[in-house]
């Protein structure tokens, strides 16, 4: 892990910096988004301050568990992550790609949306999801085709980090070397640092953008007790973690075991509800809907979030291809661990462990892995 | 940002108009598309578009003329859900949107020199014709040239015209099979795998394309390695449920594969341990 050094990149802001900093995102015309408490869950939403933040809150995580808990203390970034990811804006759930008009005599226009007004400030960027936005970016961008409304909103985002104070019990982050420190692809990474009465936050600044921005906010410089004190959170936190994935040979182990009898076992678990691609912050799959008016004049093309889990998925005339739940989980874990580094050169996983929080019956893929390079080279009896 | 981020935004399609329309089959038809602007891009043999129909969606259809032979695109659709039904009651004149073209070819060129044979199950002659036309177009160029074709019955022969006049050269050999036929068929009856043992192939000189449903593409996969055609010489046309044709989407997955940019054409030995897993 490398060391944060003492130089002009560091500075300390106290809650009421932070205060400033929302502010001044707001005002430069950004949309500010970041964690509050909503349904008994910590998701990401627009907030407006320090008030909008879970100060003070917790989650505890497990295998198919989520529950918030109070801190003892007032940190405003004292939990892990949460059901939401920052997908939901840079790849809405539902997004119209385009509206097409039909005159009398059968020709036909194509328009496309205006461009997305959305300018987005992500306020508490943890490492693992800094990782999954660069991984979609591979997906959407450095592709032979370019998702065009992606790049707009992608490269108008303002990244505040926050590395993680504490893991939760499904974090592996370490397994995939994403985390817990943020140390790129960030504007501003703060380390929440609260000791007594004393709530300070020291803020890493990554780019040009973020100094500017730093330059209204109220600090001071950060000497090098305080940034040591900072890598000695993240580094307790990285001794923390909940779970472990043993990544050597992971992409020629699965892709070797697509007859192995675990994914029978875990099929007799799954209940192919999608949950897993819905939390994950790199799952990018989906599909399109056409509408039209009553009078089929007007149609929209309307893209949305899917799941490999889903019949229709893979449905071709005939029927699906992926009918039994054994292959639909096959294709998934296969997919997010092995596969996609044929793909797009990295693993499609980042560690983040809510699929497995928020898996309704607590499948675990880092146990699937296990059990399948336990016994590795079985038949399907 | 550059303010013409748009300016190549893949989801949108051009619009083309419905020139003449053919019936091949009681549930196919052939459409000649022209652009209503602009020129029609280039394309290889074995390449798709997305066609839509307005209000409905979009499907995947392969090409089924030599981009030599026009200035539009032919494709033949066959009424077999909601898009490809609407599709297929398109009227000449009618507008409907293209994006493409898309994938892989037929490795037309690449076959220069040898013997080329063409295996289709149904259908799938569709997607082979525009590699017939482009190696006739060349004769020369080639070795023997075969063409196998199976259908379910005589009733599903596709392209019976062009069958005919590619029979009534010396210098192509044409066979064709039906699955189950009456007393009036006096032709082969039997899987077009049937056809491969008999045909005038060397298999160390030959490449394969093979297009029809995937269970016939893997018999004609065992029977050609049979044959002794290595696998890097036989091709196959796969298909997979598809939505975006550009790699977003993640529908056409085939193991490691994105069946729209990595395919449709695979070269066997690329995806033969594929192919053996069901529910891939």
């Amino acid at each position: 892990m490398q060391d944060i050094r003492p130089d002009t990149s560091h500075v300390v802001i106290d809650a009421h910096g932070l205060q400033c900093l929302i502010d001044a995102l707001s005002q430069d015309g950004r949309r500010v988004v970041g964690p509050t408490v909503r349904d008994e869950a910590i998701v990401y939403d627009d907030i407006a301050g320090l008030g909008s933040l879970p100060r003070g809150w917790t989650d505890r995580q497990e295998a198919g568990r989520y529950a918030l808990e109070r801190r003892e203390d007032e940190a405003c970034f004292g939990y892990v992550v949460g059901p939401h990811s920052w997908k939901k804006f840079l790849f809405p759930p539902v997004e119209t790609l385009w509206k097409a008009r039909r005159e009398d005599d059968g020709t036909m226009a194509v328009s496309r949306p205006e461009r997305p007004a959305d300018r987005f400030a992500f306020i508490g960027v943890r490492a693992c999801e800094i990782e999954a936005i660069a991984i979609q970016d591979r997906v959407f961008e450095q592709g032979p085709y370019t998702d065009t409304a992606y790049a707009a909103r992608r490269s108008d985002a303002f990244i505040v980090a926050v590395n993680c104070g504490q893991a939760g019990g499904t974090c592996f982050c370490v397994s995939m070397e994403t985390g817990p420190r943020a140390t790129h692809g960030f504007d501003l990474a703060l380390t929440e640092m609260i000791e007594g009465a004393e709530h300070r936050f020291l803020v890493e600044i990554g780019s040009e953008e973020g100094r500017s921005v730093m330059a209204q906010v109220p600090h001071v410089r950060a000497d090098e007790a305080r940034i040591g004190a900072a890598s000695a959170i993240v580094e307790r936190t990285a001794a923390q973690m909940g779970r472990h994935l043993d990544t050597d040979g992971l992409k020629e182990l699965l892709q070797g075991n697509l007859e192995h009898p675990r994914w029978d076992d875990v099929a007799d678990r799954c209940l192919t509800c999608a949950n897993c691609t819905m939390v994950c912050p790199t799952c990018f799959c989906s599909t399109v809907e056409d509408h039209s008016d009553l009078a089929n004049r007007e149609a929209e093309r309307v893209r949305k979030w899917d799941s490999c889990f889903t019949m229709d998925f893979s449905y071709i005339h005939g029927g699906s291809v992926r009918a039994s739940t054994a292959s639909r989980y096959r294709q998934w874990m296969t997919h997010k661990l092995a596969n996609w580094i044929d793909q797009f050169g990295t693993s499609g996983c980042v560690g983040c462990g809510r699929c497995i929080t928020w898996c309704p019956v607590g499948i675990d893929l880092t146990q699937e892995a296990a059990a399948i390079r336990a016994t590795p080279g079985e038949g399907r009896s | 940002m550059p303010s013409d981020v748009f300016a190549a935004d893949p989801f949108l399609p051009d619009l083309y108009r419905v020139g003449k329309v053919r019936r091949e089959l009681a549930d196919a038809v052939t459409l000649e598309l022209e652009p209503q602007s602009g020129p029609r891009p280039d394309f290889r043999p074995g390449q798709f578009n997305m066609l839509y129909a307005f209000g409905v969606g979009e499907v995947a259809i392969s090409m089924s003329a030599s981009a030599r032979l026009g200035t539009g695109f032919v494709h033949t659709v066959r009424n077999a859900g909601a898009v490809s039904g609407a599709l297929a009651r398109l009227e000449p004149g009618a507008t409907l949107g293209v994006r493409g073209p898309f994938g892989t070819g037929w490795p037309v060129v690449k076959a220069e020199g040898r013997d080329v044979l063409i295996v289709a199950g149904g259908l799938g002659l569709a997607p082979l014709r525009p590699a017939i036309q482009d190696v006739l177009a060349h004769r020369e160029r080639y070795g023997r040239v075969t063409i196998l074709v199976g259908c379910r019955s005589p009733h599903d022969i596709l392209y019976q015209h062009d069958l005919e006049e590619w029979r009534q050269r010396l210098d192509v050999t044409v066979e064709v099979t039906v699955d189950h036929a009456g007393t009036d068929w006096h032709g082969d009856v039997g899987f077009v795998t049937t056809l491969i043992p008999r045909s005038p192939f060397d298999p160390d000189k030959t490449v394969a394309m093979v297009c029809g449903p995937e269970v016939m593409m893997r018999f004609a996969a065992s029977a050609l390695l049979k044959a002794g055609v290595p696998a890097s010489e036989i091709h196959l046309s796969m298909e997979r449920n598809m939505k975006c044709a550009i790699g977003l989407c993640g529908h056409c997955q085939f193991g490691p594969t994105f069946v729209c940019k990595d395919g449709p054409v695979f070269p066997l030995d690329r995806i033969s341990g594929l192919l053996a897993v069901q529910e891939i």
